[in-house]
């Protein structure tokens, strides 16, 4: 008798563990050090402010598609052009949105996308030049209704 | 599912010598993340495109990599800037290494 009741309150006990871990998973954001942990695996270096210029609306009603647009102020010639761009969010479950990598082809540094967002949080936007310099601009963005599919 | 997915461009079809252009794409694509779960409670696998290149008369334009933070029908703007006449092509790759081409010519007087 006493083995049995140990075993279920064993199985019990597990259960809640189980339960715990799902409810752990499910409120495991990425945190700001993970988005720039992110692209600094990518992008090595301290980035400095300026050149990057992130157009977002400041509330987005619906986190399902938030439009975004990333513009670096840059030439895009042979000698000096814009390399890459990183976009990291520090709110979603994971940390990464987009990278694009550019060639002086590209003529002008600008993308525009549309991403989702889980809650309130910020972009963090990293571009990396031909000769590896980093710039980085960062913006909040209010979501009113969250877009992970959750 | 996946053979619903189409690509759509929208790329001027002339332009003048050095001009930079606008290219709008959108491929229909549900692009599940990995993190939703079915009516079981079953978590419904991720499967979204994850990479569009695109290149002008083979010379490599841009390259992009996303992650599951982008939205459903993913839409992609950039530019690119041209010289002489070609062709613009776009290749997008999802999970499952299936691809998706299109192309567009452009005229440069």
């Amino acid at each position: 008798m006493a083995a049995s009741r140990l075993t279920r309150r064993t199985a019990l006990a597990g259960s809640w563990a189980a339960l715990a871990g799902t409810l752990a998973a499910r409120n495991a954001f990425a945190t700001a050090d993970q988005a720039r942990d992110w692209i600094g695996a990518m992008a090595k270096g301290t980035p400095k402010d300026g050149k990057v210029v992130l157009k977002t609306p400041e509330i987005a009603e619906n986190g399902n598609a938030v439009p975004l647009t990333v513009t670096v102020e840059s030439e895009m010639s042979e000698k000096s052009y814009v390399k890459a761009i990183y976009i990291a969010a520090d709110g979603n479950p994971n940390p990464g949105v987009a990278v694009y990598e550019f060639t002086p082809l590209s003529g002008k540094a600008e993308v525009s996308l549309r991403v989702r967002l889980q809650q309130t949080q910020k972009l963090v936007v990293v571009a990396e030049m031909n000769d590896g310099a980093l710039y980085t601009a960062s913006r909040e963005i209010k979501v009113t209704i969250g877009g992970c599919g959750g | 599912m996946a053979d619903d997915i189409k690509p759509r461009l929208r790329v001027p079809t002339s332009a003048r010598k050095g001009e930079v252009i606008e290219i709008k794409t959108l491929v229909t694509h549900p692009m599940e993340t990995g993190q939703r779960k079915d009516g079981d409670g079953k978590i419904v696998p991720r499967l979204i495109v994850n990479a569009l290149a695109v290149t002008y008369n083979g010379k490599p334009v841009l390259n992009a990599k996303l992650e599951p933070a982008v939205s459903a029908n993913p839409y992609l703007a950039f530019f690119v800037k041209v010289e002489e006449s070609g062709t613009l092509k776009f290749t997008w790759t999802d999970d499952n290494k299936q691809s998706w081409t299109a192309e567009s010519k452009i005229e440069v007087a």
